[in-house]
C-alpha cells in the first residue's frame, strides 16, 4: 500500500465516527455481507460514512492490508477496527454494538 | 474455487489445538463457505484476533479462490453456549 492510500484510510476513520468500507453504497449495497452491515446500522439508527471500495481499487486492496483483514465489508467505530459482517452482526445481537456506536457518535 | 478439505487442512495446520473445524459449502460452487472453528487457544483473544488467525491460516486462498467466508470462531466454552 502506498503512503497516499494509507493516509486516506487513516483520515477517513479519524474524521467519521462510524465508517463502513463496503461493496456498493448504503443506499445500494452490492454484496449481501455489506447489505447486512447497512441493515444493522439502520436498525441502530446510526448514520455512517460509507466508502464504496468497488469505486477505488487502491482503497479496496489498501483496507485489507490496513486491518490485516482480507474481506469486505469492514467497520470502524471511533477510529478502531471493529470487524467484518459476522462480528458486527453478533455484536448487534448481543447488545454490545449499540453503546459503542452511541459513544462514538456523541463525541 | 477450492475444496473445503483444503481449507480445513490449512486451519488445522496453523491452529494445532483446534477441537472442531467445520466447513460448509454454501452454494455448491466451492467458493462461498461457512466455517466454524473452535480452539482453546482462542481464549483471551478478541473476535477480530480470532478471525485474523483463521484468515492468516488461509493466506492467499482469501485473495481469489474463496469469494466469501462466513466465519464463526469459538473457544470450547463459548461453543457450548452456542449449541444450547
Amino acid at each position: 500500500m502506498d503512503d497516499a492510500t494509507r493516509q486516506k484510510i487513516q483520515s477517513l476513520i479519524d474524521t467519521h465516527p462510524v465508517v463502513v468500507f463496503m461493496k456498493g453504497t448504503k443506499t445500494f449495497p452490492q454484496c449481501g455481507f455489506s447489505a447486512t452491515v447497512v441493515e444493522v446500522m439502520k436498525r441502530l439508527g446510526t448514520d455512517f460514512h460509507d466508502v464504496n471500495v468497488l469505486a477505488d481499487p487502491a482503497i479496496r486492496q489498501g483496507v485489507k492490508d490496513f486491518a490485516s483483514w482480507p474481506t469486505i465489508p469492514q467497520v470502524y467505530v471511533g477510529g478502531k477496527f471493529l470487524g467484518g459482517c459476522d462480528i458486527v452482526r453478533d455484536m448487534y445481537t448481543s447488545g454490545e454494538l449499540a453503546p459503542l456506536v452511541q459513544e462514538a457518535t456523541q463525541k | 474455487m477450492v475444496e473445503p478439505e483444503v481449507l480445513e487442512a490449512r486451519i488445522r495446520a496453523a491452529i494445532p489445538d483446534v477441537t472442531l473445524v467445520r466447513i460448509e459449502d454454501l452454494t455448491g460452487g466451492r467458493d462461498h463457505f461457512q466455517a466454524t472453528v473452535v480452539a482453546p487457544s482462542f481464549a483471551g483473544l478478541t473476535r477480530v484476533a480470532q478471525h485474523q488467525a483463521v484468515y492468516r491460516a488461509l493466506g492467499e486462498l482469501m485473495a481469489g479462490p474463496v469469494h466469501a467466508l462466513a466465519l464463526s470462531t469459538h473457544t470450547p466454552e463459548t461453543y457450548k453456549r452456542v449449541l444450547k
